[in-house]
């Protein structure tokens, strides 16, 4: 005997605890499979893109902190890069490499937040989160030595960075680097073959290669599909050139390569990390700009492997000291766009794991 | 039926008001302990879930924190009271009662000593079940009049998860049951020369995976999915009700903590120490183990978690039952330790043999 319900409309967000921030989804549900699924997107919206045409160009880098508020260093670096893209700013050595440096600590910070709240979606009380987060704390250390701060550090400027490095921090940094494979591997050890992860994740919110690149994903969602893009190798930005490193990639494209891939561009991040650290070279950080700096008439995209996929900077310049118009390329939203596709068909908690894998952070996509 | 039990017979009638003196004693001082341990736990679940987070939990409040769970009682009695203006009000009032009683309950058949309990039914072990399937009634009608689609939602997890995970459970029991040959528990603590743990291995192991799945503790922890349903059935509910609720989860827990204990781990029976203290480190040690489990594990899936009663536990149990039952019905003169080893061996294999070929939510769902 067939049964069949009414679909009932239910809300996810905006205020829920595995939106990851205020996102919302209209989902219909019948049973616990969803049937339709709408996002609603703007509930964080604070219009940094056209506050930015209000303020000039070096005040801008603070604004750009508040997009991927969990790695406003990659934010600071892509913004940084267009402008001095357009005004052809050369960056000294040793600034390129403290660049790299910070990118990759950056990007340590959002893929362990980005397992752990994974897990935390997929019902694990806290436990992977928090034995993640102590790690996180250690970075945080490490960027407030640096900048000051703790979350928004708003580092970089036009020519180079704001400060040089203090002498505690290369220390502390090759303690960390020397700790975290064995945390790594603690985490791969409690996680990676547990019976029910496997259970859950493995098959799970399959995003095929072909639907992948149409809808211009990127990131390692993409890469989870199989896709060997990234930026640092396919157009190599700062100085990651210079470096060893893989690019890892899955092959099914299920929440479970997702989480793989995240897993292993840690271990990359950690290699980039160790060399950037014993080539670093000597000199001066910045080369400074004049504070009421005009960069030409022109415009400027440019783009580096942010956290969670392409993250680029459009500037256009009218040849005042403020922005004609920026635009944010934000990686975040752009994963989001398979989303409906991605979770037709799934029972409601699925959902949850298949949102919670793509890693996205709100301020980065309502901006 | 219900032979009461705290003074022999002799002296009870002759007491006066013996009968009653009983009830008094028996009827007070278990709900006094259940609600004072239910908020000892609370602290010792926090504790320990910090100790296997790298953090130390709460230790503000009072010595080791202790009294952060008295604080949050207070909090909670003293927050507005909430009804939803669609609730079905009466209902909505009702069912955190409907669902807390049945657990107070439950522990009236639960021996404290040797032969120290409420009441000495002859059908104890039934009259568990039967009180244990009450609760989730309770949870469901919460769910139901709240008039709230996370809470439906719940509530429907509820009932086909519980109603799944009731057939394991007491079939898992049926071995116990034939290795005493009675339903009272009394009986089944003073058989327990041995503890049933070792005789029942397989028993033991669906009747504490399937009571986790009862009280809904992680990985079987659906109705309440925090990520997905918010906090599930009791998402309407402030206040004392709420608390009610609260309550009725962790007297769940150490009533079922009890229960493995009593059955499987020979209740208050222990050397040097005195029965209560006994019994009291037995419930600790299995309630640790739900704890642990707690912290560790991530949450199944609702079919994942269908999948796995009634095609993991049921066969299991069936197969725990037909071979304590032929060992009962050809060979009841078997040494106890040939009963255990081959229970073992049951429980191992079963475990070898399926894991080859089941895998848990193995099929996925199509767009319908």
């Amino acid at each position: 005997m067939a049964h069949s319900t009414d679909s009932v409309f239910i809300n996810l967000g905006p205020v829920h605890p595995s939106t990851h921030g205020v996102f919302r989804m209209r989902a219909h549900i019948d049973g616990e499979v969803i049937t339709d699924i709408e996002p609603v997107f703007g509930y964080l919206h604070r219009g940094i893109e056209k506050l930015a045409e209000g303020k000039s160009y070096r005040q801008v880098i603070p604004l750009t902190d508040r997009l991927d508020y969990v790695a406003s260093m990659n934010n600071n670096l892509a913004y940084c890069m267009a402008v001095e893209k357009l005004a052809g700013i050369e960056v000294p050595e040793r600034a390129v490499y403290i660049r790299v440096i910070m990118a990759e600590l950056q990007r340590i910070i959002s893929h362990l937040l980005g397992i752990g709240s994974f897990f935390n979606d997929m019902g694990t009380f806290f436990t992977p989160f928090f034995y993640m987060f102590i790690q996180k704390e250690k970075i945080t250390d490490l960027l407030e030595m640096v900048s000051g701060q703790r979350l928004l550090f708003n580092y970089m400027r036009f020519g180079g960075v704001s400060h040089d490095l203090p002498d505690p921090f290369l220390p502390a940094l090759s303690q960390f680097l020397r700790e975290m494979p064995a945390e790594i591997d603690k985490y791969e050890r409690l996680l990676k073959e547990n019976e029910i992860v496997l259970a859950r994740s493995r098959n799970v919110g399959v995003l095929s290669r072909e639907m992948a690149i149409n809808s211009s994903i990127s990131g390692p969602v993409l890469r989870a599909s199989g896709v060997n893009w990234d930026i640092r190798k396919a157009d190599p930005y700062s100085c990651y050139d210079r470096f060893d490193f893989d690019v890892p990639t899955g092959s099914n494209g299920d929440c479970y390569d997702r989480y793989r891939v995240r897993i292993e561009e840690l271990r990359q991040s950690l290699r980039i990390l160790e060399q950037a650290v014993s080539k670093l070279p000597k000199g001066k950080v910045i080369n400074p700009v004049p504070l009421r700096f005009k960069p030409p008439v022109g415009e400027a995209y440019s783009h580096i492997e942010g956290n969670k996929g392409e993250l680029g900077f459009y500037i256009v310049s009218d040849g005042s000291d403020k922005p004609y118009r920026m635009h944010v390329r934000a990686p975040s939203l752009l994963n989001l766009s398979a989303l409906r596709e991605m979770l037709i068909g799934w029972k409601l908690a699925d959902a949850i794991i298949i949102f919670g894998s793509i890693d996205i952070c709100l301020g980065e996509v309502d901006r | 039926m219900a032979e009461l039990i705290l003074f022999p017979a002799s002296i009870r009638s002759e007491l006066p008001f013996g009968f009653w003196l009983h009830l008094a004693i028996f009827a007070i001082g278990i709900i006094a302990i259940l609600l004072t341990s239910v908020i000892i736990f609370i602290w010792f679940e926090r504790r320990l879930v910090g100790r296997f987070q790298l953090r130390k939990g709460p230790n503000r409040a009072g010595p080791f924190g202790i009294l952060q769970s008295v604080a949050d009682v207070i909090k909670i009695l003293t927050k507005e009271d909430i009804i939803p203006s669609r609730a079905d009000k009466f209902l909505f009032w009702l069912a955190p009662v409907i669902a807390f009683s049945p657990v107070v309950v439950m522990l009236a058949v639960v021996p404290v000593a040797g032969g120290a309990l409420l009441a000495d039914l002859d059908i104890g072990i039934l009259f568990i079940i039967a009180m244990s399937s009450i609760t989730s009634l309770g949870i469901f009608t919460g769910g139901w009049a709240s008039y709230n689609k996370y809470s439906l939602l719940s509530s429907m997890r509820v009932v086909s998860q519980l109603v799944s995970y009731e057939i394991p459970l007491i079939l898992s029991l049926v071995g116990v049951v034939m290795l005493t040959g009675s339903l009272s528990l009394d009986e089944m603590v003073n058989a327990q020369n041995v503890p049933f743990i070792l005789l029942q291995p397989t028993g033991f192991f669906i009747f504490f995976i399937a009571s986790l799945a009862e009280i809904s503790r992680s990985p079987f922890d659906l109705l309440e999915a925090d990520s997905e349903l918010v906090a599930g059935y009791n998402i309407e509910y402030s206040g004392m009700k709420f608390a009610t609720f609260y309550l009725t989860e962790y007297c769940e827990a150490i009533v079922l903590s009890t229960l493995t204990a009593t059955l499987f781990l020979g209740g208050w029976q222990g050397p040097w120490l005195p029965p209560l203290v006994w019994l009291l480190l037995k419930i600790t040690l299995v309630f640790s183990i739900i704890v642990w489990i707690r912290a560790t594990l991530p949450r199944l899936r609702i079919d994942q978690v269908m999948g796995f009663a009634w095609k993991f536990l049921l066969p299991l149990a069936v197969l725990n039952i037909l071979l304590t039952g032929s060992f009962v019905a050809f060979w009841p003169e078997a040494p106890s330790w040939m009963i255990g080893i081959a229970n073992l061996v049951l429980l191992i294999g079963y475990i070898l043999f399926r894991s080859r070929f089941f895998k848990p939510g193995g099929v996925t769902v199509g767009a319908s």
